[in-house]
Order: structure tokens, then sequence, then C-alpha cells
């Protein structure tokens, strides 16, 4: 069996895997390789056609496939050798990597760092229990994406849209476009999930209706979809009866949320956060087993790629410092989720850090006129201010170094903080 | 068209293939048709996958004779044909002195129908064997024949075999009338071609009793019983190794919490009765009834790693039992009407006593040789490394990973479509490979399976189906999208 060693394994080769490798390649790590399940690198950007990506980092507004290529030819120009057609069947707690090909078959990497890259994947109908029939038709948002903007072909014509995440806000627009009838976006929560710029720039820009607190409760249609029903939930998220609304449509596109596809660090005994359902990770972006770091979609769900290719710079470089240095091991401080907050990431912070932390999370509700408290013993750290903070935009607040110096407890927490007025 | 065989088959289920193999078995002309665009579009892809050992038919009846002599062959056959199959036992649980009294009957009536080794557990017993089960259980059955299998996959495993002797299969292919004509030989219009054959096979599922009232005047009456349920991802931990049944009541085993041959949790299913025996939908009611009752069996219960939901609709006949045989007032009509459970299990046993029938009938010679069917390699997922590096030197498209969630390579899903009676939908190819069938639902693999079932079989992508008929995946291309000339209106 093909077998061989390298510094730093990068699994996946989309966003937050091609900044992870410039960066510790950058930061002097030659023997790095970056491995890629599909055929070539770029991840979900490559299908992402749209723009607006990149205001952040290049402050230009470019489309998906050429902010990959921004990070592939960096890649190229640095040496990086990224493996693609390439996915990883194993990855154990010494990090020994098993990954499979057709040109290499069977390989077992040993590396003294890996970083997990792999993203996320869509929600499925399965998830969400949604009675009916289980015809054709129905595509999760980022399935139909591949079709139309990879595999040129339409998935239908009249389309209804349950779920407002940012990719079915996007698939919303780009089916419009295409010549097909978009009817209807359907939120179950009282707030869209997506980013404001795409429910005013794909839905209401086209007079798609966004139904908020309603969901789809039957799904109709033997061979093909012929239709759904469409109710008013409660607060408890339970359909109200009478307020049913049929439409009829032979498609029906799922953006109910991302999971990061974390089997591969389970399996290398990763722990998870329930919050996240990403690695449980340090400021270094390292997770509970040492060497192991994760940044991305897979660590938690973001909304812009800047933040993804900037949350993965800092990982790769601590691979690289990892893998020249060994572990630094000294107390953690814990970071806690206070109230109407979830999954703040990083976790845990060392203690002695001399770099700024950026603190990630996302409000668990809408909060206007609110402020994002940071505080550790009854001692308020950081107080930001914000006219609003939703669920479906990540906020983040910077801690700088000396607000860790001499904390009164061993843990901080995030909370939100409502405004009078 | 009008053509012409020695033995037609209604319907590829379990039954249908059942009888088909052991029938190519003689020098015989024999078709199979079925309504649905694949094998076992009916509920054998839509139950509990249990070999049931036979405790809970009542003796005397066919299904008990069948459930016993069925299951009995199970494990020999699923070796023969390389499906998955395993003896996980099962247990059935009492919560208060009624099923404990239930649980003696079953006990006695197992025995009397000749199933060995059952045996009440108490309490304690139970539960160091399943910690999971809900505390409040009295005691429980323990049936260690018990098994699970793949119900479908055993169907597939059926239709290969029996195709590669010579068994034709037509899809798509609706019956819509039955005559017998004065030479003995029986008349079927179908939406396509006119069919004429000297047997006629009667394992219609659920049409099994109007083919039956054409032609004999013991008029029977069916019921049609949906079951729905959830499949819970093969990933998440398992919390019990064998099924779990609740006491049966009239409508059926009742629901129970069961894990699949592949790892998976099924809970389910429901039994209500429908009108439509085509209505597979699933509806909030009887989610939220599976949930109830499992609940029960399982103190621990989540569906947060629900994968799918589904339904079957079982066969069932007034009379509460199979019809199995040569149908009454009509010669060279067999029949197998009412393969409600236990019938998976029954299928082997009611497939070769119906073929011994036919023989019988038409003074069939038996084959001097049969083609032996290959034996299916180890699916990738469960391969050793060696197994894997060899897999991958002699096609490379071992290599090929395309349903990342199943770990399903490109080889095992053209070797899908090429089967003597091969996929040619998605779903075709999920149910043979697994591809799809894991926690994404497809939502990665879908387009890539497309992709092969075009290129392995010539259609065009566009006219690929999910599951046949006009279940299209997409609309067109976008460039006559965007000219206006969009198919499939």
């Amino acid at each position: 069996m093909n077998e061989r060693q390298v510094d730093i394994l990068v699994i996946g080769a989309g966003p937050a895997g091609l900044a992870a490798a410039i960066s510790a390649k950058e930061s002097g790590i030659d023997s790095l390789l970056v491995v890629e399940r599909e055929k070539d690198a770029g991840g979900i950007l490559r299908q992402c056609i749209h723009n607006g990506f990149g205001l952040h980092r290049f402050k230009e507004e470019l489309t998906g496939p050429e902010y990959a290529r921004r990070d592939i030819d960096r890649a190229a120009d640095l040496g990086i050798d990224i493996e693609c057609s390439t996915t990883v069947l194993t990855v154990s707690p010494d990090r020994t990597v098993t990954c499979v090909s057709s040109s290499k078959g069977l390989q077992i990497i040993h590396a003294k760092a890996v970083v997990l890259a792999m993203g996320c994947r869509e929600r499925p109908r399965g998830a969400l229990c949604t009675p009916g029939t289980r015809c054709a038709g129905i595509y999760s948002a980022g399935t139909a994406q591949r079709f139309v903007n990879l595999e040129g072909f339409m998935p239908g014509k009249r389309v209804v849209i349950l779920g407002s995440g940012d990719i079915g806000l996007i698939m919303a627009r780009r089916m419009t476009l295409q010549g097909a009838k978009v009817l209807a976006c359907v939120e179950i929560m009282p707030y869209s999930s997506g980013l404001n710029r795409n429910i005013v720039q794909c839905l209401q820009d086209y007079d798609i209706p966004l139904y908020l607190s309603h969901t789809v409760t039957d799904i109709r249609g033997k061979e093909r979809l012929e239709g759904v029903t469409v109710a008013a939930v409660d607060e408890k998220r339970n359909p109200v009866p009478g307020t049913e609304i049929d439409f009829d449509c032979d498609t029906l596109l799922l953006s109910c949320g991302l999971i990061p596809e974390n089997e591969l660090s389970l399996g290398a005994g990763v722990e998870i956060s329930p919050a996240t359902s990403g690695a449980v990770v340090s400021e270094t972006f390292e997770t509970s087993v040492p060497g192991i770091f994760a940044c991305g979609n897979v660590l938690h769900v973001h909304d812009l790629v800047d933040h993804v290719s900037n949350e993965s710079f800092k990982a790769g470089a601590a691979a690289a410092a990892y893998v020249r240095n060994g572990q630094h091991a000294v107390p953690m401080i814990s970071v806690k989720d206070g109230e109407g907050v979830r999954g703040t990431v990083p976790q845990l912070i060392r203690s002695d850090t001399d770099q700024p932390v950026d603190l990630m999370f996302r409000p668990a509700a809408v909060y206007r006129n609110s402020a994002a408290v940071v505080e550790c013993g009854g001692k308020e750290l950081l107080h930001k201010k914000a006219m609003i903070y939703t669920p479906g935009e990540m906020a983040l607040v910077t801690l700088k170094p000396e607000m860790l110096k001499d904390l009164p407890a061993d843990s901080l927490t995030v909370r939100m903080e409502r405004m009078d007025g | 068209m009008n053509l012409t065989t020695d033995i037609l088959i209604i319907g590829s289920g379990i039954t249908g293939c059942a009888v088909a193999r052991e029938l190519s078995r003689y020098n015989a002309s024999v078709v199979v048709l079925d309504r649905g665009s694949d094998l076992a579009e009916g509920p054998t892809k839509a139950n509990s996958g249990i070999v049931h050992a036979g405790y809970d038919a009542v003796p005397g009846t066919k299904k008990a004779l069948y459930n016993v002599r069925g299951a009995a062959m199970y494990e020999s056959l699923a070796n023969e044909l390389g499906v998955p199959y395993r003896r996980c036992g099962a247990l059935v649980l009492a919560f208060d002195e009624a099923d404990v009294k239930t649980l003696e009957e079953l006990k006695e009536r197992g025995g009397t129908n000749g199933v060995s080794g059952l045996e009440i557990l108490d309490r304690e017993a139970v539960l160091k064997l399943e910690p999971n089960l809900n505390p409040e259980v009295v005691s429980a059955l323990s049936v260690p024949t018990s098994a699970i299998v793949s119900p479908y996959e055993m169907a597939f495993a059926l239709a290969d075999d029996a195709a590669l002797n010579g068994v034709q299969f037509r899809f798509d292919t609706e019956v819509l009338s039955v005559s017998k004509d004065e030479d003995g030989c029986f008349t079927l219009r179908t939406n396509g071609d006119t069919w004429r054959c000297r047997v006629l096979v009667n394992c219609a599922g659920a049409s099994g009793a109007e083919i039956h009232n054409m032609l004999s005047g013991q008029k029977l009456t069916m019921v049609h019983r949906r079951g729905q349920y959830y499949l819970l991802d093969r990933a998440a931990v398992q919390p019990f190794s064998r099924t779990v049944f609740q006491c049966p009541s009239v409508m059926g085993k009742g629901v129970l919490v069961s894990p699949t041959v592949h790892g998976n949790l099924l809970l389910g299913p429901t039994a209500e009765d429908i009108d439509d025996p085509l209505d597979t939908a699933t509806t909030a009611s009887g989610l939220a009834d599976i949930l109830a009752k499992a609940g029960r069996t399982w103190a621990g219960l989540s569906t947060r790693t629900n994968i799918t939901n589904f339904s079957g609709v079982r066969a069932h006949l007034t009379t509460d039992d199979f019809v199995v045989g040569s149908c009454e007032g009509c010669p060279g009509c067999f029949e197998a009407i009412g393969i409600e459970s236990p019938g998976l299990s029954s299928a082997p046993a009611i497939g070769l006593d119906l073929a011994g029938m036919i023989a019988d009938h038409l003074g069939l010679a038996r084959k001097e040789k049969t083609v032996p069917c290959p034996v299916p390699p180890v699916p990738f997922h469960d391969m050793t490394p060696e197994q894997r590096e060899q897999a991958i030197e002699q096609d490379p498209s071992y290599g090929n990973i395309v349903c990342r969630c199943e770990v399903v390579t490109e080889a095992e899903i053209r070797r899908a479509i090429r089967r003597p009676v091969g996929a040619r939908s998605v779903d075709g190819v999920k149910r043979r490979t697994r591809a799809g069938m894991g926690r994404c639902q497809g939502g990665f693999c879908c387009p890539r399976v497309a992709a092969i079932i075009s290129e392995e079989t010539g259609i065009p992508l566009k006219e690929v189906t999910k599951n046949g008929g006009e279940s299209f995946l997409l609309s067109d291309t976008i460039e006559s999208y965007l000219k206006g000339e969009h198919d499939h209106e």
C-alpha cells in the first residue's frame, strides 16, 4: 500500500483548505499536501457563479469561481500539491489518514498535523420529517445550484423554496433569471436565516413573496412533484389548521440549514460541540485531538467566505506552529454561550495568548438596538452595540490579549443585551 | 403486439421473484410483468425487513405454515445469493398483565408452529440484554431465530438469478384485463402488449384480489393497509441489537424498533386502512403515531438522525390468511394473494410450492443445467483495506467514491446498472448500491449517479428519472429553457 509522511495534510480544497494550505506554506512548511474529493479545487465556490464574494478580503465583488481562482493560483505559485478526485476514508487520532483515488489506489498518509476543511452539507428533507409523497423534483438548494450552474440543466419551472438560507435565496433569483417561476419562499422561523442583502436582492427585487412563520405541511405528486401545502405555524412551530395555502409546483428546493460534515472528525475522536455541530476548538483552531485543526464550514457554518478564509489562514499558521514547536499546553479559558447566544467559536482560549481573539457566534433571535457582551466572573470585558443582530448574520467581537489578563474566573460568557429605548 | 409464453407471472415483488427463480429451473418460457418501472416497487421495498420466526401466526393457517418453512430457507438462500441477512433475534415486550398473558399465548403458539428457542425473560434479564429499553417493561418473549434481511435486495438477487436462467422481466406493464380462453390458455390485455400464456401466476400484490376476481367465482376482498416508517442514520449509535416488538394486535405486529442489516434503525410501521394501494405518502398523524408508540419501547427515542420517512401498503385479505395455490374453478391459474406480513419470511417457501404445482400441472422437466448466479462482490464500504486495494487494481473506478455518506464507488454503480435486471433510475441505483441512502439523501451524489445512468444506458440526462415513469429529475437544458422550448410540460 502506498504509504508516506507529510508535515501537514489538509482535507478539502475549498476556500478553507486552500487558505489553510497557503498560510501553512507561507509559514515555512514545505511538506504539505491537500486532498480534495472533487475533480477540481475550489469547493462549493465552483457552483456559486453569482457575485458578492470578497468584499471584505479583496475590497472587490467577485464571483465564487473568481474568488476560488485567486487562492488556487496562489497555491500553485507556492507549489502546493493538491490531489483532486481523492476521498479521505478515515482519520485516526494519531493523524494517520487513509484516502482513495482511481489513480493512486489506497494511500496511507502520516501527518504531523491535519487540518480538517471538509465543509458542510445541506439538511435534507428526511431531517425535516415533512410528510407527503417521495416524488422527483425535491432538491436541496445546493443540488439544484449544481444542476443549473455546473451541469447546465434546469431542475424545474414552478418552484417553491422551503427555508430562507442564503443558497435558497440565491437560487430563487437564479431560477427566476433562467425563466422559472418562483412562487414563494417559506420560512418556519419569524425571521430569515439568510443575509439581509440576499432577501432584498434575490426576493424583493423579483417580487417573490417571503412567508415567515410558515412551513410546508404536505408534498403531493406520484412521479414528479405536483404541489405542496404551506401553512402558518404557531410559536411552537406547529402548523395552524385553517391557514393552508396550496401551491401547484414541480419543484421544491430546500434551504433549511447546513450541517458541518464531521464524520471523519468523529472517527478521529474529535470532540464535537452540540451548538455548532463542529469541533470544539481553541483560539488556534486546534481540536480536542492534538495536532488536528479545523476551519471553515466544517467548524461552524459561515455566511461569508471572507470570514472562512480569514479563520483558515489562522488555522494554517497554527498548524505550522504545531509542526515546528509541538503542542503549546497552558491553562485554557473556556467560552460559554450566554443568553441569546449560540455556538460561540472558539470554545477555549489559551490564557497566555498574545494575539487578538475573534469570538464568532449567532444570536438566537433578532436583537434590535442591542449589545453583545463578554463577561468573566461578573466583570464586563467587552460591550459591542449594534442597530441589529440577527441569526442570519454571524456576529463577531474581538478580544484583545490584554483583556484576558488577570481574569477573575476561568470562563467567559458571551451574551446578548437589549438596550432600552 | 401479441406475445406468448408458457408461464406468465404478474408482479415482481418478493413472491413473484421467488416463483420466477424456482420456475427458471424448468424447461418452460417464463415472463414476469410489473406495472412498476423496476423490481419490488410495491411493499417489498417498504416493509420492516424482518424474517419472522413464526410465533405470531395462528397454527394451521397458511401464514403459519409458510412463515416457518420460509424462514428456515432464508439463511442459506441469502448466503447463496449474497444478500445481507442477520439472525439478530427479537424481543416482544410486555408492559402489563394483559401483555404478559399475550406473551404466554405467543410462546405456546410458536411452539405449536414449530418455532424453537422461545423463552420468556423477566424484567431484569431483558434490560440486561437491551439496556436502552423502556425500564417500565415487565417481561419479554425472547425469539432467538428472528432475523433481518434487506427485502428488496433479496428480490433483486432472486430476479437476477431468474433472468440469468432465462426468465424475462417486462416493466411499466399494467394488466388491464385477464380472460380464460376456450383452449384453456389465458389472454392478458395490458397497457402495451397482449399476452397469451398456458399458466398464469398471480403475484400481483395490491391487485391480487382484483385479478383473482376476474377469473374465479369465489370472490376475495382486499384491504390496503399502509405502514409508515422512520429510518435513522447508520452512523448514529444504535440503541438495540435486536428487533424489539410490542404485543401484536388485530391490525398487525405493532410498532417495532429494529436495526437493519445495513446498521440503520427502523421505527414503524403504522397500520391504516386506505383506499388507494399506490398511495405511499406519509402523513403528519402517522409519523406522530410512530413516535408515540416507539417511545414506549425506546425510552431515549430521538429522531435527530432521521434520514427519511417512507411507507408501504400491505395487501390484507379480509379472510386474514394467505391464498396460495391453484385458483379455485380456474385450472392453470396459480396464486399468491394477501401476502402481507409474514410474506417476506414466507416468500421462498411459497415460491418453491407454487413452482412445484405449476411444473406438475404442465408436466415440466427440470433443466439439466442451471446458470449459477455470480455472488455479488463485497460492497466497498465493507471491504478490508487489502480487498479495497485489490479491487481498485482490477478496476480503477473502485477508487472513485461517488456517494460519500455510504462510501459507494463508481464501479459499484456501473455494476448495478449492468446487472441482469439492472437499475434504470436513481432510486434503482440507490436500492442496489445504497448510493443516496445516507444522511445527505443524495444531495451530493444524485447528479453524478444520474450522469452515470445516462452514460451506461444511453438515456439522455434529461430523461433520467428518480423512479421511472414521469419522475424526471430535470426539466431541460438551460439553453432550450431560455428559448422557451422546454419538455416535460
